[in-house]
C-alpha cells in the first residue's frame, strides 16, 4: 500500500547549542551556462523580479541525517533535499496546491487512467553540468522500486501492492504504466527526486547505495536538479549550499534562477533558540512559529515581515486506546476500554471540549477549531456539512447517562462520574512533553472534563517513547497528538484512515477492520484511490469525514495557523500552508540589498 | 524555658509566613486550579482609592482589564466600572488545613463583577497569588517532611555508627560516602522513567518527598557520628556505664541530647535546601504534576522564551521563596550562635530531654 505519507509532527523544545555565524563571503556569479540557450527549455516563473546575488540563512531544527533522498526520513533531511537540492518531474505548487510542470513539461493520461505519458524538458543538466535524460529517470525508478535498496519512496510507488512500470519511448518521452486506475497519478511524482545515473550507478551495482551521499560527501560527488547544490558541511554548525548554475527556471526577464548565491542552513535545535537567532539577525527567515513567538516578534517590529498564512494542514486530536489487547490486558484496562469503546462516551468528551478556548489560549486566536481532520486551510477537500455541535455539557451528560454512567458525590463535595459498575471514570492523557502547545491543550482538556466528573491526568512523555507506547506496546489510556498532512490531497492521510495503516492511531495495523465503520472507511478510501474525477473522490472523502464525525475515534481539537517571518530585505517571501512553508519558492527568494545576513 | 530573643524573632517571622501558607484558602480569593479563560496572562490588578474622575473612595477598589483582541497590545483598564473589594466575604469553597470546609476569604470581589488578580494570571487565567500560596503548601511540606526523613535517617545511622563503632561504623560510613558521590539528578531522571506513566498528584508528591528525604542523609549522619563519638568517651558517660547503665539508657539520657543542637541547626539549613530540590524537580517536570501548584511548576512556565520576555509577573513565584529562605537561614544562624553545649542545656534542649 502507499503508506508513510503522513508523518508525525515533532517540535523540539529545549536549550539550544548556539553556534556562531560566520561572515558572509562574496561569491562570483556563475551566470553563464556552458550550453547555449537555444537548446534549453527553461521554465519561466511569474512573480516579483529579483536581484541576483547574496545569501539566505535559515535555521534547521536538527542536522539532516543524510543528503541521500533514498534514505531521508527525518524532517530536516527532507526539508533540505526536497526543498532546495532536488527536483521532481511534476510538482505540487505549495501556494496553489495544484500540480504544475517541473522536469516534465507536460503529461497525458490515457482514457483508462492507467498510462501517464510524460514529456521531459529539453536541455536539462545536473548541478555538476552532466546532461540529464530519460535513462536517468529509468535508473531512478529502478532504484526506488528495488526491494534491496529499501528506498523510502518504494511504498509510494506501489499501488494496490503492485509497482508502477516505466518505459522509455524516446530520449524525452516516458510512459508510466499503473497497475490499477489512480485518480491523481501525477501527484505521485511530487517529491520524487531524480537521481544522477553517472554518479550513483556504480554504488548501486555494488550494493552500497544506502551509504552514499552522507553529509560528509565531497561537493563534486554530489549532483541534483534543484536550485542549490552542495558546497560545504561543517559538522554541528551548518550546511552550506551554493547556487546551481544549471537550474532550469528563469524569471520574467529571462534571468536564470535561483537569485541567491548561497543558502545556509544553521542547526538550531529549539524553536525558542531559533527565535533568538532570527531576532539577532543571524537568520533571514523563520517558519513553524508558535503563536506566542509570532506575537513576540510582531511586537518588536524591527525590520521583520510577519506572515500568517492561515490554517495549515496540522490537525490536533485526542484518541482513546481502542486496540484489541486480547489476553494481555489487565482487568483495569479492560474496564477502561469498555468506556472508550462506547461511542456515546467519545461523543460526550467531544461535546465537552471548549475548542474556542483552545484556539484562544493555545494559539492566541491564530488557529481554527476542528471537528474533522480536514482543516479550513484545505478548502478543496473540507466537508462543510459535517456538523459543528456547540459545546454542551447538558447534552454530554445526557449521552453519558444513556450509556449507563452516573454521578456520585465524592467526600470533598465534587461530583464524580462512575460507570455502570460503580467505578469512577479516571484515565490519563499522554502528550508530547516537548510540545508546549499540546501540553497546554491537554491541561485545558483536563479542566473541561473535570466538569463532567471525569478525573483526568496529563502525562507528558518524551516524543519517541510516546510513539512507542501508542504503536508498539499499546500501554496507554488516551493520547493527544497532532498530524500534519504533507499534501492537501486525501491520499496523504491514507495511512491514517485505513485500518491496516501504521498511523491508524487508535488501533494501528489491523489485519481485519475491527468495526463496521472502519471497514466502510477502508472501502471508501480504496474507492477514492481509483476514482478518477475530483467530484467522485470528494464525495467519497466527504463520507469518510462524516463517519469520523459520527464515531469520533479521534476527537478533533484545533489547527494552528502557519506563522512565519522574514527580514524586510528578503524579496518574494510568501509563506505557504504546505511544507516547506517558507522555502517552497526558494529559487525566487532574493536579498533586496544583495547582501544577506551578517554582512553589514 | 526562655528562648533567646533572636531565636524567638526568627521563629515568629517563620510562624507568620507558614501561617499564611497553611491558611492559604483564607488569604487567597480563588481556588488555585480555577481557570478564567477570558483573562489569560493578565498583569497584576492595581488597587485604587482614587477613581478616574479623581474622586476618593474609602473602600479600596479596582478596575477590570479590557480584553485584548491583539495580544501584542498592553492591556487597558476599564475605568467605566468600579469594582469594590470586599473583606471577609464569602467566595469559593475550600478546606482550611485540608479538612475544615470554609468559604470565608480575607478579600475578594462580588461574584460576577470582575476578578482581582493581585499577582496577575498565568496561561490558563489562574490566579497567581492563590497559586503561590497554595503552591507553598506543597513546596514547604516537601521541605519539612524531607528534612524530617533525612534527619531521622541521619541521626539513627550516625548514632549507630558512632556509638557501636567497629565494622558497623566502617560499613555505614562507606555507604554514606557512596551516597555523597552519586549523581542524584541523573538517578532521579532514570527513576522517573521506571515509574508508572501517570502517577496521581499524591503519589507524585510522596515520591518527591521520599526521594528528597533519602538523598541527603549522609552529611548529617557524619556530623552526628562525630558528636556521638566524642560524647561516648566523656567522663559522665563512662561513669554511668560504670554504674551499669544499659546502652539504651546511655543513648537516650546522655548521648542523643548532645546531638539535638546540631540536629536543629541542620534542620533549619536542610528545609530550604529541600524546598529548592522540590522546585528543581517540579521545574523539570519530575515533581508534582499540573494542575496542582508548587513553586517549582509555577516557575516552569518560564521555560518558554515568549513568557520569559513578555510577562514579568510570571517571575513572582521566584520572589515568594525569598522571605522563607531568609527566615530559615536566619533561624539556622541564630541556632548556631546558641549552639555551644552550655547554652543548649538551658535553651533549646530543655524540651527535648
Amino acid at each position: 500500500m502507499r503508506t508513510k505519507r503522513a508523518s508525525l509532527l515533532v517540535t523540539l523544545l529545549g536549550l539550544a547549542g548556539l553556534c556562531a555565524a560566520r561572515e558572509a563571503a562574496s561569491y562570483p556569479h556563475a551566470f553563464t551556462p556552458q550550453q547555449s540557450k537555444s537548446e534549453e527549455e527553461l521554465l519561466t516563473l511569474p512573480g516579483e523580479l529579483g536581484r541576483p546575488g547574496g545569501r539566505l540563512v535559515v535555521s534547521l531544527r536538527a542536522e539532516p541525517k543524510t543528503l541521500n533522498p533514498l534514505t531521508a526520513v527525518d524532517a530536516p533531511s527532507r526539508e533540505v533535499i526536497l526543498g532546495a537540492m532536488q527536483a521532481d518531474l511534476v510538482h505540487i505548487n505549495r501556494a496553489t496546491q495544484l500540480t504544475e510542470p517541473a522536469l516534465a513539461t507536460s503529461w497525458r493520461v490515457s482514457a483508462d487512467y492507467l498510462q501517464y505519458t510524460l514529456t521531459l524538458r529539453k536541455g536539462l543538466r545536473f548541478s555538476d553540468g552532466h546532461p540529464m535524460d530519460a535513462d536517468d529517470i529509468l535508473f531512478t525508478f529502478r532504484v526506488y522500486l528495488d526491494e534491496n535498496v529499501h528506498a523510502t519512496q518504494r511504498d509510494l510507488l506501489l499501488i494496490g501492492g503492485k509497482p508502477i512500470a516505466v518505459r522509455k519511448v524516446d530520449a524525452l518521452t516516458l510512459v508510466f504504466q499503473l497497475p490499477q486506475p489512480y485518480g491523481v497519478g501525477e501527484r505521485l511524482f511530487d517529491g520524487l527526486a531524480i537521481l544522477p545515473r553517472h554518479l550513483l550507478e556504480k554504488p548501486y551495482t555494488e550494493g552500497k547505495l544506502a551509504e552514499t551521499w552522507a553529509l560528509s560527501t565531497p561537493a563534486n560527488l554530489w549532483a541534483g536538479l534543484g536550485p542549490f547544490r552542495l558546497k560545504e558541511y561543517i559538522p554541528g554548525q551548518r550546511l552550506v549550499l551554493e547556487r546551481n548554475p544549471y537550474y532550469w527556471k528563469q524569471d520574467g526577464k529571462g534571468t536564470r534562477l535561483p537569485y541567491l548565491d548561497e543558502l545556509d542552513f544553521l542547526f538550531v535545535p529549539s524553536s525558542d533558540a531559533q527565535v533568538l537567532r532570527f531576532q539577532s539577525g543571524d537568520t533571514d527567515v523563520i517558519s513553524r512559529l508558535s503563536a506566542d513567538n509570532f506575537f513576540l516578534l510582531q511586537r518588536q517590529q524591527r525590520g521583520f515581515t510577519m506572515a500568517d498564512a492561515g490554517p495549515g494542514l496540522e490537525y490536533n486530536f485526542v484518541f482513546f486506546n481502542l486496540n484489541d489487547l486480547g489476553e494481555k490486558a489487565s482487568s483495569e484496562m479492560a474496564r477502561k476500554q469498555k468506556w472508550f469503546r462506547e461511542v456515546k462516551f467519545r461523543q460526550a468528551v467531544s461535546l465537552t471540549v471548549d475548542r474556542e478556548a483552545l484556539v484562544r489560549l493555545v494559539y492566541q486566536g491564530r488557529g481554527a477549531a476542528l471537528w474533522g481532520p480536514v482543516t479550513p486551510g484545505n478548502r478543496r477537500w473540507l466537508n462543510t456539512s459535517v456538523p459543528h455541535p456547540a459545546r454542551s455539557l447538558d447534552q454530554a451528560r445526557r449521552l453519558l447517562k444513556e450509556a449507563g454512567f452516573s454521578w456520585t458525590n465524592a467526600s470533598n463535595g465534587d461530583s464524580v462520574l462512575v460507570d455502570s459498575g460503580g467505578k469512577p471514570v479516571e484515565f490519563s492523557i499522554l502528550t508530547s512533553s516537548s510540545n508546549a502547545d499540546r501540553t497546554k491543550m491537554a491541561t485545558l482538556l483536563q479542566d473541561d472534563l473535570k466538569q463532567l466528573g471525569m478525573h483526568v491526568q496529563v502525562a507528558p512523555l518524551e516524543f519517541r517513547s510516546l510513539i512507542e507506547r501508542v504503536t508498539q506496546t499499546k500501554e496507554y489510556d488516551a493520547c493527544l497528538l497532532g498530524l500534519v498532512s504533507f499534501d492537501a490531497d486525501p491520499n496523504s492521510d491514507l495511512n491514517v484512515w485505513l485500518s491496516s495503516g501504521g498511523t491508524h492511531l487508535w488501533n494501528p495495523s489491523q489485519a481485519h477492520p475491527a468495526t463496521t465503520w472502519e471497514a466502510e472507511m477502508d472501502h471508501l478510501m480504496e474507492q477514492q484511490l481509483s476514482a478518477t474525477t475530483y467530484e467522485q473522490r470528494k464525495k467519497l472523502y466527504d463520507r469518510v469525514q462524516e463517519i469520523l464525525a459520527e464515531n469520533q475515534p479521534m476527537i478533533f481539537l484545533a489547527s494552528p495557523h502557519i506563522l512565519a517571518g522574514a527580514k524586510d530585505t528578503v524579496g518574494n517571501f510568501h509563506a505557504a500552508v504546505l511544507e516547506p512553508y517558507v522555502l517552497w519558492n526558494v529559487e525566487q527568494l532574493f536579498q533586496r540589498d544583495g547582501a544577506g545576513s551578517n554582512s553589514k | 524555658m526562655k528562648l533567646p530573643s533572636k531565636l524567638a524573632k526568627w521563629l515568629i517571622a517563620l510562624g507568620l509566613l507558614h501561617g499564611a501558607v497553611i491558611c492559604a484558602g483564607f488569604f487567597t480569593p480563588y481556588d488555585p486550579g480555577e481557570q478564567d479563560r477570558e483573562n489569560t496572562y493578565q498583569p497584576p490588578t492595581h488597587i485604587h482609592l482614587v477613581d478616574s474622575q479623581g474622586h476618593f473612595h474609602i473602600r479600596p477598589f479596582f478596575y477590570r482589564y479590557l480584553n485584548r483582541e491583539d495580544f501584542s497590545e498592553p492591556p487597558q483598564e476599564d475605568t467605566t466600572k468600579i469594582i469594590p473589594l470586599r473583606f471577609f466575604a464569602k467566595g469559593a469553597r475550600y478546606h482550611l488545613m485540608g479538612f475544615i470546609p470554609l468559604s470565608l476569604h480575607l478579600f475578594c470581589s462580588d461574584p460576577g463583577s470582575g476578578r482581582i488578580y493581585l499577582l496577575g494570571t498565568d496561561a490558563y487565567g489562574r490566579d497567581q497569588f492563590s497559586r503561590i500560596l497554595f503552591g507553598g503548601q506543597i513546596s514547604l511540606l516537601t521541605g519539612l517532611l524531607g528534612a524530617f526523613i533525612t534527619l531521622l535517617l541521619g541521626a539513627s545511622i550516625g548514632t549507630t555508627a558512632g556509638y557501636y563503632g567497629g565494622w558497623r561504623d566502617g560499613l555505614l560510613m562507606r555507604l554514606a560516602e557512596l551516597f555523597v558521590a552519586l549523581p542524584w539528578l541523573y538517578l532521579l531522571f532514570a527513576l522517573r522513567a521506571f515509574l508508572p506513566l501517570a502517577v496521581s498528584p499524591l503519589e507524585a508528591f510522596l515520591l518527591v518527598v521520599v526521594v528528597v528525604g533519602t538523598v541527603g542523609w549522609a552529611r548529617p549522619a557524619r556530623l552526628i557520628r562525630g558528636i556521638v563519638l566524642s560524647a561516648k568517651e566523656r567522663d559522665f558517660v563512662r561513669a554511668a556505664r560504670g554504674f551499669g547503665a544499659s546502652n539504651t539508657y546511655l543513648l537516650r539520657r546522655h548521648i542523643l541530647p548532645e546531638t539535638a543542637g546540631v540536629l536543629l541547626t541542620q534542620a533549619a539549613i536542610l528545609i530550604p535546601q529541600f524546598v529548592l530540590a522540590e522546585m528543581t524537580l517540579s521545574f523539570l517536570g519530575l515533581g508534582v504534576p499540573e494542575p496542582l501548584a508548587s513553586w517549582g511548576n509555577l516557575l516552569a512556565n518560564l521555560q518558554q522564551y515568549s513568557v520569559l520576555v513578555s510577562y514579568w509577573w510570571m517571575y513572582l513565584p521566584a520572589l515568594a521563596i525569598v522571605p522563607f529562605f531568609v527566615g530559615y537561614l536566619g533561624l539556622a544562624s541564630a541556632l548556631q550562635e546558641h549552639a555551644n553545649p552550655h547554652k543548649i542545656e538551658v535553651g533549646v534542649t530543655g524540651d527535648t530531654v
